[in-house]
């Protein structure tokens, strides 16, 4: 893959001047070949895989190690969610696969080109929003995101469609002529989000990029994340449980700089659980009868009270068994009425604090 | 290339959008018009047809204008973050000094340039001496060089703008009279060094008409430095 890509930058270096290519493209038809091949070229660039391959990279602030060893594969197409407690060197890393920082040890591949001895070619190919969404005050909306096009290499032609396109999908058409400072912090976060968007990237770097959005905003741009994550290698970090579970498709904890969980939402969930938990209510019985019925169930390992309301139960199944029947059972043999019978699901946050606690 | 060409034009837009720009240019050919024209050892004064006054008074009001217009450069960016955003661009360190420096260098040109009404009246006045002007006007752009790496440098090593203003003045202090007054006092070789490393008598040789190869060496070699120092302080964040 790599290497016909550089024999296209080669070729494409040889054809490059613009005036060339069009004193092809008008007086020599015999050339249509290899203007088909430069095209060629360019959708061939547009469509190719770039995975994140993060190899063992380390990184120390001082004494402190911030990253500690930490590998990881994000494939094309996935949207990676990046979790950890504050100082977890959640944004170390992302700083060092934009190529900001380097890593002390090991390496990051980004479509098989090393971000410590490729940088520039690297970074033509990522879209990143920083933590605290830095922007330059001064600037309307518009000259903001022309100056980014221009610096990642957007053609000239096409600079003026992607702004449009940008303005368009993030919602800044009222804003698109205000100067940077005179926008509300959800509408900054739009214009720090077009900016990385706006050379259409393969891979896209957002570091808590939700905050301080309004709630329709925060859906919009988790359908536009999951969205542009089809095609391309996301990673995004949050602190908010419930986005990552709703638009990531991978997630993956670290703590102290090392990776301590990594699955799906489902995996990591199920990984935690254990035993199964039910949450059962009961009308019209005796409290301390059907407290003895239930706990005698073969199948039931536990039952609680629960506080505050009243004929509710926790029931703690044994070790890979399921009580539901059982209790579905007894209640009818009793006569009995049950008005709810839910399994307790663990949530991601329990997950995420038992991983992360010790 | 390209990518210096669109930094500097940013840089250039930020300048322009604020007021800095017109402040600049306004109160540059107000010091400097109203000390060639009307006070002191002016033009009429001397009674000769020469812009030895002029070059005399820009030499200082740059020096104290240059630090102002680069405080922000480097600094502003790193506290505000925009850096990051920046060098996560595919640009290198290199192109944004650049850039930047480059920036800077143009409007200072385009205030110069502001001042030729200056040359052309002289001119009309008396016989001058072409020569003498062009050069003078390449030895203020040569220190307006040096004073801008120097403070693109001073810049880049703090993210408060005015620790980079007082830094670049005093750095700049040391090069526009300091060396020269420890030449005049002292003898031998530790006074011939300190005469090489005096702006003073580099821009006063060249403002004179000469143009020695001498000059133009210590002047480039003051801009290298400091955009060299510039680059290594924004390359440290690397070093492990």
């Amino acid at each position: 893959m790599h290497q016909s890509y550089t024999f296209y930058v080669f070729v494409k270096r040889i054809l490059v001047s613009k005036t060339l290519l069009n004193y092809v493209k008008s007086h020599v038809r015999g050339f249509q070949f290899f203007f088909d091949f430069y095209k060629f070229g360019r959708e061939f660039k547009k469509t190719r895989r770039m995975d994140i391959v993060v190899d063992k990279i380390t990184k120390t602030y001082g004494l402190q190690k911030a990253v500690d060893e930490l590998s990881f594969r994000v494939k094309t197409g996935e949207v990676l969610g990046f979790l950890g407690p504050n100082g977890a060197g959640k944004t170390t890393t992302m700083k060092a696969i934009t190529c900001f920082l380097n890593p002390n040890e090991g390496n990051i591949l980004v479509g098989g080109m090393s971000v410590t001895e490729n940088p520039e070619e690297v970074k033509k190919h990522i879209g990143y929003l920083p933590e605290n969404n830095p922007l330059y005050q001064d600037m309307p909306v518009i000259d903001y995101l022309r100056f980014s096009a221009e610096l990642q290499g957007v053609p000239k032609e096409k600079v003026r469609e992607r702004i449009i396109e940008m303005v368009k999908v993030c919602g800044l058409k009222a804003e698109k002529h205000k100067k940077i400072r005179e926008l509300s912090k959800g509408f900054r976060q739009r214009v720090g989000l077009a900016q990385a968007l706006i050379h259409d990237p393969e891979v896209l770097i957002l570091d808590e990029p939700t905050t301080g959005l309004d709630p329709n905003q925060i859906v919009e741009i988790r359908e536009l994340i999951k969205k542009i994550g089809k095609e391309k290698t996301v990673i995004l970090s949050s602190h908010i449980l419930a986005e990552v579970e709703a638009t990531c498709d991978r997630i993956l904890i670290i703590s102290k700089g090392k990776i301590v969980a990594d699955g799906t939402p489902e995996e990591l969930r199920k990984q935690a659980q254990g035993n199964e938990i039910l949450k059962v209510q009961i009308r019209n019985g005796e409290r301390n009868e059907m407290y003895s019925a239930l706990k005698s169930l073969p199948t039931v390992a536990l039952v609680d009270f629960i506080d505050g309301t009243p004929n509710c139960y926790e029931v703690q199944s044994k070790k890979d068994e399921n009580s539901a029947k059982a209790i579905f059972d007894l209640c009818v043999k009793k006569g009995w009425y049950i008005s709810q019978l839910t399994p307790v699901e663990t949530k991601l946050e329990d997950v995420f604090r038992e991983v992360t606690m010790n | 290339m390209k990518q210096i060409g669109i930094i500097t034009k940013r840089e250039l837009q930020a300048i322009f959008d604020s007021l800095m720009a017109y402040i600049t240019i306004i109160v540059f050919l107000g010091l400097s018009g109203f000390f060639t024209w009307l006070y002191g050892g002016d033009v009429f004064f001397v009674g000769q047809a020469s812009m030895q006054s002029f070059f005399g008074i820009a030499y200082w009001t740059f020096f104290f204008f240059i630090p102002a217009l680069t405080m922000k450069l480097i600094a502003e960016e790193k506290k505000t973050g925009t850096l990051e955003i920046l060098l996560t661009k595919p640009v290198t360190d290199w192109q944004i000094i650049w850039g930047k420096f480059l920036a800077t260098l143009l409007l200072i040109i385009i205030a110069l340039a502001l001042t030729l009404p200056y040359y052309i009246t002289i001119w009309n006045i008396g016989p001058i001496d072409h020569g003498a002007v062009w050069t003078g006007y390449l030895g203020l752009i040569l220190m307006s060089s040096a004073y801008i790496s120097i403070g693109i440098f001073t810049s880049s090593i703090t993210n408060n703008q005015i620790v980079a203003f007082l830094l670049a003045l005093c750095i700049g202090i040391f090069f526009h009279i300091i060396f020269g007054i420890l030449a005049a006092s002292i003898s031998g070789v530790p006074g011939s060094i300190f005469n090489y490393l005096s702006l003073s008598t580099h821009y006063e040789s060249i403002s004179r008409g000469v143009v020695d190869s001498k000059d133009i060496i210590y002047f480039l070699s003051i801009i290298f430095l400091g955009l060299i120092g510039s680059e290594a302080v924004l390359a440290k964040r690397n070093i492990n």
